[in-house]
């Protein structure tokens, strides 16, 4: 049985699936019954400065994209950082603490961008044994308007001062969150790094209006007929987050520092991908605000069941391990040749891969009187949109043409030698370097 | 368990009214608008989608099916009905699981095609509760067409002869309208009156009239039609049935289940219609299922459908024949009738085992006897006198491939023609088709 103890940043925690910094970690009630359903770890939802909390809307928070069955896929939301007093939070993370030493319990904090208020408020907070903090230079809305949350992530100089002040007001764990509202997430984590934080955390909320509503003619989610942009998460923000993961991963300026994976982790094997591409945790938030805390139970056999099913014993095992096999486009292997290949067994002949290739592609797929699919050989450049668009897991695969065998498409048969642009003659650089 | 009258002979109220009602609901109720969206999701919009080929009417299946998923079901009535003005009949009583559920991809993904007929049905419900019509009539062209019943494929080529601007002329023989949508299809496939209100919807086109209680032989003849008008169609159905031939056939309780049908349909209050304590019923096409199972539901203790071939020979589908099962009908298959028993009345129908023998229906020595107090004939129908103009193939109206018949200026369709299977969808495309043609004939002369 695979061992999920989670040891991120020396904070100990019986699995590494723990709740993002959010609305499910808002209160002691929910911290509670997230532990006894299973989660790790919590990041308990953004404390700001003592003081009048802030307020929320009183009209819809949240605005959703469906898929099919209306599952839902991606998740906007307009709510603030925590709007109950910071007095009534520690008292409540204190008391949830003691009860569970062994689950991590993580402070995020968001406050002004002055040193004074970071300095008063980091150890102040320090005291409810929390086992570290995460720096909330995130959020995309509300607060941003006020010098705080993604106002402070878009400026890598703020980032790495920042964290430079709470570093030196604890000793315990710093995690930067990083928004995705930039072009290039290596300068706020280099930043982060620079500033002294332990680990990253990525990504925050993407900037979103999901939808408009076509009679009022408004944004949604809508408050009294206007509407915001807000904070996109969910499923279909797990390829942006996967990226900027991997980036930070395998980039030498960034690598080695200890990422904490956030986006769209919905399932067991979500969460392994985050970790294979480098993170060293992850955390979820909107698979629990669809399917409520239970959801970490197939999480958690998931993937052990894999882990056991790959030989891998300690989640150490698999933090990192696709990192080496993320690379830039110019040194993929031009010389690698596949065809798609359609399963005629399984086909169930919809004829969405040739309405898909015939319309949109490369006119590589025939169909037949009683709709039989076939690939061409001499036109499929193997671009993979069959595979994508066929309603049947595994019917259409992309198959390898060994080299030496002909590519029917170039009439040449397939090099045996790695190749890649960096060395390709209609590339003017290479020329050049001759 | 309440009450249930099991008199000999044949009898009415044989189950409580609460019982009665309950048995002749929906048999597919209406979809609401979540269960319509789910449905709707499962179709994968496939390319030149095998369901649309299998559409007698060629209806766009994806693309109506994508227009519900897209909250317009409006939208995907009026995809519905440019190709089948009575979608909404269709919906109910195509026998979609040998059209278009079968050809569904998802039928051989899963085993669970996308429930096509439901969905439909709920698309051209919102524009019938709605009670808008998608069409108007084009400008008039002056030209007048008489069509000869007001049946599926009368009422789609009247319609889209009205939506192309020439007026219509409908003469009905019966006094109401529908023709078997009306008179010959299981109650519980048509609740509420929905054959009626079908119709009225239909004539809001405008420039259609309805002549109730006229047709071929009775005040109307085709040369009076042919002098009259610029075209005939002619969509009269078959108005004949066919008879066992036996000695006893005359006797009280033997009766065409067609006959059956229509009574039950045009009942308005279904206790007050007698039906046997065992009935037997001959045949073994969708007539057969129908007048079976109805009389099953009504109250009759012992239902037996009796068919001549093999099961797999049955025109009713296995959904239908399925149905029947679940009903407590019994099926007895491979058995002719050979005697009608009973002295003065009814008592029981024997037949005789049967046997095909070098692909020839061959007649056994065997026999049994089927204690029964009601017996209904669904052994076919078929066409009533017809002018002698017309000429005849198989004992239906000649007709060529744009429904055109053998006498100048006379198009037929549906049941009395040619072609087709005998369905209501197939006689609204004949019907459709036959009006295209008339059109382009008629606008070409001009």
């Amino acid at each position: 049985m695979a061992d999920l103890t989670s040891n991120f940043l020396g904070i100990s925690s019986p699995n590494p699936f723990w709740l993002a910094s959010a609305p499910p970690t808002d209160k002691e009630y929910n911290v509670r019954r997230a532990f006894e359903a299973g989660w790790g770890g919590v990041v308990w939802k953004t404390l700001g400065s003592e003081g009048p909390p802030v307020v929320n809307v009183n009209g819809p928070r949240y605005g959703a994209i469906h898929g099919a069955d209306r599952r839902l896929l991606g998740l906007n939301n307009i709510e603030l950082i925590t709007d109950r007093p910071l007095e009534v939070n520690l008292e409540e993370m204190t008391r949830v603490k003691k009860d569970y030493p062994d689950h991590a319990l993580i402070a995020s904090v968001m406050v002004p961008c002055e040193e004074a208020a970071w300095k008063e408020i980091i150890p102040r907070i320090a005291e409810t044994g929390c086992d570290g903090f995460e720096l909330n230079f995130g959020c995309p809305h509300g607060m941003a308007e006020r010098g705080m949350g993604s106002a402070v992530g878009q400026v890598p100089e703020y980032i790495e001062m920042v964290t430079r002040w709470c570093k030196a007001a604890t000793d315990l764990p710093v995690i930067v969150k990083l928004t995705p509202n930039i072009t290039n997430i290596l300068m706020p984590a280099q930043a982060a790094k620079d500033g002294g934080a332990d680990a990253v955390s990525l990504i925050n909320t993407i900037n979103s209006i999901t939808s408009v509503n076509l009679d009022a003619m408004s944004p949604e989610p809508m408050i009294d007929g206007k509407g915001t942009h807000g904070g996109y998460c969910g499923p279909a923000v797990k390829p942006i987050a996967l990226n900027m993961v991997a980036e930070i991963a395998r980039n030498p300026g960034t690598h080695g520092l200890p990422i904490s994976g956030i986006g769209g982790v919905t399932t067991w094997r979500d969460a392994a991908e985050f970790m294979a591409l480098g993170a060293g945790n992850v955390q979820v938030c909107t698979a629990a605000m669809t399917y409520g805390f239970k959801v970490v139970q197939e999480m958690i056999s998931g993937l052990s069941q894999w882990m056991d099913e790959q030989g891998y014993s300690s989640i150490d095992e698999v933090i990192g391990r696709a990192v080496p096999n993320v690379t830039d486009w110019q040194y993929l292997n031009l010389n690698h040749v596949t065809k798609a290949r359609i399963s005629q067994e399984d086909c169930i002949k919809c004829g969405r891969c040739y309405a898909a290739c015939e319309d949109t592609s490369h006119q590589a797929i025939s169909m037949s009187e009683d709709r039989v699919f076939d690939v061409k050989d001499d036109e499929c450049v193997a671009c993979n949109l069959c595979v994508n668009v066929c309603p049947v897991e595994g019917c259409i695969t992309m198959e390898t043409i060994a080299p030496g065998a002909m590519d029917e498409r170039t009439g040449k048969p397939v090099a045996d030698e790695y190749a890649n642009w960096t060395t390709h003659p209609n590339n003017p650089s290479s020329a050049a370097a001759e | 368990m309440a009450h249930i009258n099991r008199e000999n002979g044949v009898a009415a109220g044989r189950l409580d009214p609460t019982q009665v009602a309950d048995n002749f609901t929906d048999l597919h109720p209406e979809y609401d608008e979540h269960e319509a969206l789910v449905a709707a999701d499962r179709c994968y919009f496939c390319h030149d989608a095998p369901c649309m080929t299998a559409c007698p009417t060629s209806i766009d299946i994806p693309l109506f099916i994508r227009q519900i998923a897209t909250g317009t079901p409006e939208a995907a009535a009026k995809t519905i009905l440019e190709q089948n003005i009575l979608g909404g009949m269709c919906a109910r009583v195509c026998p979609t699981e040998t059209l278009c559920e079968e050809v569904c991809v998802r039928e051989t993904a899963e085993g669970k095609p996308v429930e096509i007929g439901r969905l439909q049905r709920y698309a051209t419900d919102t524009v019938m509760a709605a009670n808008t019509h998608p069409f108007t009539r084009a400008d008039k062209t002056g030209k007048s067409v008489a069509v000869v019943g007001a049946g599926p494929a009368g009422l789609s080529c009247a319609h889209r002869l009205a939506m192309l601007g020439h007026d219509v002329v409908v003469f009905e023989a019966r006094a109401k309208g529908g023709g078997l949508n009306e008179f010959g299809i299981a109650a519980y496939k048509s609740t509420d009156d929905f054959a009626q209100r079908e119709l009225d919807w239909l004539l809001s086109i405008g420039g259609i009239d309805i002549r109730y209680s006229q047709g071929l032989g009775n005040g109307v003849t085709l040369d009076a039609l042919q002098s009259d008008f610029d075209a005939v169609f002619l969509g009269m159905g078959l108005s004949a049935v066919n008879a066992l031939g036996m000695e006893g056939e005359d006797k009280d309780n033997v009766s065409d289940a067609v006959e059956f049908i229509a009574d039950l349909r045009q009942a308005s209050d279904l206790t007050t219609l007698p039906v046997g304590r065992r009935v037997v019923v001959i045949g073994g096409g969708m007539t057969a299922i129908d007048a079976g199972v109805q009389a099953k539901l009504l109250g009759a203790e012992d239902v037996t459908i009796v068919y001549r071939r093999g099961q797999e020979a049955m025109a009713a589908s296995e959904f239908e024949q399925d149905l029947a099962q679940q009903k407590g009908v019994t099926l007895i298959c491979n058995a002719t009738p050979v005697g009608i028993e009973g002295n003065g009345s009814l008592t029981g129908v024997t037949f005789a085992y049967t046997e095909t023998q070098n692909g020839k229906l061959v007649t056994l020595d065997e026999t049994f006897t089927l204690p029964a107090d009601q017996l209904f004939k669904a052994i076919g129908q078929k066409l009533g006198d017809t002018p002698d103009a017309l000429a005849l193939d198989g004992g239906k109206i000649a007709v060529d491939d744009t429904q055109r018949t053998s006498a100048k200026g006379v198009w037929a369709g549906g049941d009395c023609a040619t072609g087709g299977d005998d369905l209501t969808v197939t006689a609204v495309a004949e019907g459709r088709d036959a009006a295209m043609d008339i059109h382009a004939t008629l606008m070409g002369a001009s």
